[in-house]
């Protein structure tokens, strides 16, 4: 039987994916997916944990951030196109203008 | 009447305002005029109320606002228009009108004149708060006020450079300014520390009320009191040992000298022991402490006056000597004659100074008498109105000086301390002496400016003409004693000679006169003659030890250097190598470096790579998570 607590390690698995794709990559839209990653891993969260107390609120939850990581992707997209066109790269290591 | 009160305290107010408002930008000439009218309507408003008093012979109180309090503490922002007050006031409004249309002259070169103007009479408003004030608190405040003023004014040419004490004996006007501001600091303490003492044991500080608990106070707190107090007046009014301030103070402008350091604020001192008569009446070891210590001073300013050869130095001892009057007159329980001789000096004195001041800017700023001589003929206005109020200093009638000095002297012989009456007797003399040593030094005997390269010249008319009201008063006020003495002491306790001074009134009289006549023939011999028997430089006399004494004010000047501001600046020094910069700069300094190093290697983190800042973003995220999981482990 698949419980509550194998949903939460799936979705732990997946935001340890996500988080080291955002530590260890150097492309900016990897950096993207990675991101992705991460808050969709927290939307399996929320979805087993609603499901869990039959409270609808969580997945709701998990609507709105879908939402609003579309809008995201919409944006960052935007500007990862004007960058690229800009710089002609997407490396992280090449994009250091503001060294302290 | 509340609005003519209201007139008479905040014209002058209005028009330092005013003159502020134009401070630092170039000289104006109207300012001046603007300023003096305002003064002016002060002086109105102050006569007709000083009429209303004297025909309904009640006093006028008005209470502007709540001002302080706070649980018990209640202290109203009140004024009183009595028969003392009104006294001061007019005498105030009158020198200082007279002193603002003269600078419009005197001035009149200087690129700071608005600025001068704004000063001058910020002065005499904290003047008529001090004066008009129903509290001790008011009285307080415009005591500081003055104070404040008196610094701005003194140190009024500040740019001047300081130099040694040889060459000049005040060092620079913002020296001389701060050695008068830290005096009267000191003082100032013991006047709070009487305050407080008052409203401690008597639980208000409005005159009335405190008078009244009087009786039913030990006679240890009113000494202490009235010591405290008194400590306040000898800084104000320069009494010995905190005398030397009024001396240097003469490095302020002429006009200055006149209306601060000779009329109206040095004066302040004894009308705060008039204002607390009760209170000194019921304690007389102090007043009689009081009445020697002022008897000690004229004996000691005068003599140091006899060897000054700066002009306005001269008169600021005279102006000591005769503070020294006045306390002893008010310590002799003669309350109301050292206020009317305190009327009568504020007159003639700020004649004289104004007088000097003519000099001094005929002379383009040159003060020693021995530079001058036979002035007289190119200043006739300036002669008259100098010899008028040294004849009026000296004590001749039938000037001003004359009926109210005699009274003081007349005092003295009447409370059987003859001690004291000989030593005001012997100190008429000598006044007489100094002031007409110098009038003949400036005026008369030989020619010796020309050969220096002076062009003396007359002051503008105006100016002359502005001052004629001082020299009426100067001459006339003496004759209205007996109208003032019952004007006055419908507030003041009345002063009675007893029958055995009464009979001798007129040969008491009679020996001032003569010891005041000696002084004048004895400086006429030495020093208004021309020709053969003209004065000359006397080096025994120079090289005496009395002279050298006399010349070096008694080295008490040296011996506050040598004995207070010296060691004081070496504990400065101490306190500045020692603990200022090793302790509390260190402190301040080693927290600032702290922050500024560790900015410094923390600086290295910002590459300007995202991806460094999101690794640091993870570890600090992880480091929340330690902390939140840490804390609910122990919550």
């Amino acid at each position: 039987m698949i419980g509550l607590s194998h949903y939460l390690i799936v979705s732990a698995i997946i935001f340890s994916i996500g988080l080291v794709g955002v530590l260890r990559r150097r492309n900016l839209l990897m950096l993207f997916f990675a991101t992705e990653v991460m808050l969709n891993a927290v939307n399996i969260a929320f979805a087993a944990i609603s499901h869990y107390y039959n409270d609808l609120t969580g997945q709701m939850f998990a609507f709105f951030i879908i939402a609003i990581a579309a809008s995201e992707v919409a944006v960052g997209l935007g500007i990862l196109i004007v960058l690229f066109k800009k710089h002609g790269s997407l490396d992280l290591d090449d994009l250091a203008s503001m060294r302290g | 009447m509340e609005n003519l009160v209201y007139i008479a305290l905040f014209a002058p107010f209005v028009s330092s305002l005013f003159a502020a408002l134009f401070g630092m930008t170039e000289r104006k000439i109207w300012i001046g005029v603007v300023a003096s009218m305002l003064l002016a309507t002060s002086l109105v408003a102050s006569i007709t109320l000083a009429y209303t008093v004297y025909t309904t012979g009640n006093a006028i109180h008005v209470t502007m606002m709540d001002w302080i309090n706070a649980g018990d503490l209640n202290i109203p922002f009140g004024f009183v228009v009595d028969q003392v007050s009104v006294t001061m006031m007019t005498v105030v409004t009158l020198v200082s009108t007279v002193v603002h249309i003269y600078a419009i002259g005197y001035m009149d070169h200087d690129k700071s004149f608005n600025r001068f103007f704004s000063y001058l009479s910020a002065f005499v408003f904290s003047m008529m708060i001090l004066v008009m004030s129903d509290n001790f608190a008011g009285l307080f405040i415009g005591w500081e006020g003055v104070g404040v003023c008196s610094w701005l004014l003194i140190g009024f040419w500040y740019h001047k450079p300081d130099v040694s004490k040889e060459e000049n004996p005040s060092v620079s006007p913002s020296w001389a300014a701060n050695e008068a501001f830290i005096m009267n600091r000191i003082a100032d303490l013991g006047m709070l520390v009487g305050i407080f003492v008052i409203y401690w044991n008597t639980g208000s500080l409005q005159y009335d009320e405190v008078f009244a608990q009087l009786p039913y106070l030990s006679e240890s707190v009113l000494t202490i009191a009235a010591i405290t107090l008194f400590i306040g007046a000898m800084g104000k009014s320069a009494q010995f040992p905190l005398h030397t301030w009024l001396t240097d103070a003469m490095e302020g402008p002429t006009p200055v000298s006149a209306l601060i350091h000779a009329a109206t604020m040095v004066t302040a001192g004894v009308f705060l022991v008039i204002r607390a008569n009760p209170l000194f009446a019921a304690v007389p070891d102090v007043s009689f402490f009081i009445a020697s210590l002022g008897t000690f001073v004229a004996f000691y300013a005068a003599s140091m006056a006899l060897v000054e050869r700066d002009l306005k130095r001269i008169i600021a001892y005279s102006t000591l000597s005769q503070l020294g009057y006045m306390f002893a007159a008010a310590g002799l329980g003669a309350y109301w004659i050292a206020l009317f001789h305190l009327a009568a000096h504020a007159f003639f004195k700020a004649l004289l100074f104004l007088g000097a001041g003519n000099v001094m800017h005929a002379m383009h700023d040159e003060l020693d008498i021995f530079k001058m001589g036979d002035l007289r003929k190119k200043m006739k206005g300036t002669w008259i109105y100098m010899t008028l109020a040294s004849v009026a200093l000296a004590g001749l009638p039938p000037l001003a000086g004359f009926w109210s000095k005699d009274a003081i002297i007349e005092t003295a012989f009447n409370e059987h301390t003859y001690f004291l009456w000989i030593m005001l007797v012997i100190t008429a003399g000598m006044t007489a002496f100094y002031s007409f040593r110098q009038i003949f030094l400036t005026f008369h005997g030989e020619d010796r400016h020309t050969a220096l390269g002076f062009h003396p010249h007359e002051m503008y008319t105006f100016v002359l003409v502005a001052m004629s009201p001082l020299a009426v008063l100067a001459t006339i006020t003496g004759w209205f004693m007996k109208e003032y003495e019952a004007f006055i002491t419908k507030l003041l306790p009345q002063y009675e000679m007893s029958e055995h001074t009464h009979h001798l009134a007129s040969y008491l009289g009679l020996i001032v006169i003569f010891f005041a006549l000696s002084g004048i023939a004895i400086a006429y011999l030495k020093y208004a003659r021309t020709g053969d028997k003209a004065w000359k430089r006397d080096e025994k006399i120079e090289s005496s030890f009395l002279y050298k004494l006399l010349k070096n004010q008694y080295f008490v000047p040296k011996f506050y250097e040598e004995f207070i501001t010296k060691p004081y600046m070496m504990a400065s020094e101490v306190f500045w190598t020692k603990v200022d910069l090793k302790i509390v700069d260190a402190t301040v300094d080693n927290i600032a470096k702290f922050f500024y190093t560790s900015g410094d290697k923390t600086r290295s983190m910002q590459t300007g790579n995202l991806s460094n800042y999101l690794n640091w973003m993870a570890v600090g995220g992880v480091m929340l998570l330690v902390i939140a999981a840490i804390s609910a482990m122990i919550g």
